[in-house]
């Protein structure tokens, strides 16, 4: 049940894009055409639900207090040695490390075994490790104390979907508007910013859904 | 090299600190940085304390990055970018949870994302791997003041037409609408706190400013 409620709430209440303006850069930017911010969304949903999972494990067992506990138990330490560490403070630069790699792997991956889809994307499959979206995710996560690896790896897989779902909806509305008569000065940067906000007051219809 | 030194201040470096604030602004022209700027405009003190954090890493990971520019593989560039930035990023952070920690809670995970603000990357690629490191500071400091002028601007809205205080770093909250506009039924537009606003806030900015610059306007 919680898990559901986890995946409702990351896609719709939650949502990357229109509650917290994650990965706000390459909306703005990638959201021409809908081909091409489909096949965005579906790398950064790949990426999140890799990533999370990945950065749970790591904050869980390495970075959060008293996680090194296991090393003591390993080595056999009678007083608590490991188990005294706060590594929390290095949180940023391993999850950034771990986004970085992995966006890393998902490249090459992707370039063997779908070259379409690699030249489709072209520069922002890399740019992928610097999305906010990503590292958001991570952060989230070890904010708001997942209570094990299958609600984190739900959140990630949600979060993604709502960004797809930000990205494309967007899309399809700037196709459409480029036949409208906008004031000169909204055209283009303005427009797509007050349309996102619409979208955000439409999306906020949501709050408060229990499952 | 000492005869021919350009003064710190020349005509062409002070443009580096003026044109991102208004022509070239990182957040309404470039499409830079706009992620963790428009979360923390609800309140004026966040913005504040965001934007000079911001400002911090701008400027430093600029010098750094163009006092190793010639060191740097292009190759490895990014990670080496992303270490650099994200080992500033732990300081800025340490010292807010050490100084602020109110602000620091507010802030949340909006610290951790000035990593990955396309602000930073973005002015490392474009400017400081191919800029000496005064330069480089300059446009950092630019930048940094660019971006933390339209947070501050957007928070100020938001916060006095949200809410009918201003929250100011060291002074807390303070009324400044005054109780008679109430009582002549002047009502807080408690829309202006939501999410939302803060997108069709920049939007106006962007409204205004393109229309008092016509070569801004896209065609």
């Amino acid at each position: 049940m919680d898990y559901i409620n986890i995946f409702i709430r990351s896609i719709f209440i939650d949502n990357m894009v229109f509650a917290y303006f994650f990965g706000m850069c390459s909306y703005l930017a990638v959201s021409k055409t809908v081909n091409t911010s489909f096949g965005l969304g579906l790398a950064v949903t790949f990426v999140l639900s890799i990533t999370v999972p990945v950065n749970y494990l790591l904050n869980d067992y390495v970075l959060s207090e008293g996680a090194l506990v296991w090393l003591d138990n390993l080595l056999g330490v009678k007083e608590p040695l490991f188990a005294e560490f706060d590594l929390s403070f290095l949180s940023f630069i391993m999850f950034i490390a771990v986004i970085a790699s992995m966006v890393q792997l998902v490249e090459m991956v992707v370039e063997k075994f779908a070259p379409t889809l690699y030249s489709q994307l072209g520069i922002f499959l890399p740019l992928i490790a610097v999305n906010c979206a990503i590292l958001g995710g991570s952060l989230f996560m070890q904010e708001r104390e997942y209570a094990n690896l299958g609600e984190a790896t739900v959140f990630g897989v949600g979060s993604g979907i709502g960004w797809l779902l930000a990205i494309v909806g967007i899309a399809a509305i700037r196709e459409k508007i480029q036949y409208s008569d906008i004031p000169a000065p909204l055209r283009g940067l303005g427009i797509t910013f007050i349309v996102t906000g619409l979208m955000g007051v439409a999306f906020m219809s949501f709050m408060g859904i229990q499952l | 090299m000492s005869s021919e030194k350009e003064p710190l201040f020349s005509a062409k470096n002070l443009k580096l600190i003026t044109t991102p604030l208004g022509a070239q602004n990182p957040i309404t022209i470039q499409v830079l940085g706009i992620c963790s700027a428009l979360a923390v405009t609800v309140k004026l003190e966040p913005a504040i304390v965001l934007s000079i954090s911001v400002m911090f890493v701008t400027v430093f990971s600029n010098l750094i990055i163009s006092l190793l520019r010639n060191t740097i593989p292009s190759r490895i560039r990014i990670i080496v970018q992303l270490v650099v930035v994200a080992s500033l990023v732990i300081i800025v952070d340490q010292v807010l949870k050490a100084f602020a920690y109110e602000v620091s809670l507010q802030l949340s995970v909006f610290v951790g994302l000035i990593i990955t603000n396309c602000i930073i990357m973005g002015r490392l690629e474009a400017f400081a791997l191919g800029n000496k490191p005064w330069p480089a500071v300059l446009d950092g400091i630019g930048n940094g003041a660019g971006y933390g002028f339209i947070l501050i601007v957007v928070a100020f809205f938001r916060e006095l037409l949200g809410t009918g205080f201003l929250t100011l770093p060291g002074l807390g909250a303070m009324q400044v609408i005054p109780d008679v506009f109430y009582q002549w039924g002047y009502a807080n537009n408690g829309f202006m706190i939501l999410p939302p606003m803060a997108l069709i806030v920049v939007g106006i900015i962007i409204w205004v400013q393109r229309s008092r610059n016509k070569d801004l306007i896209e065609s």
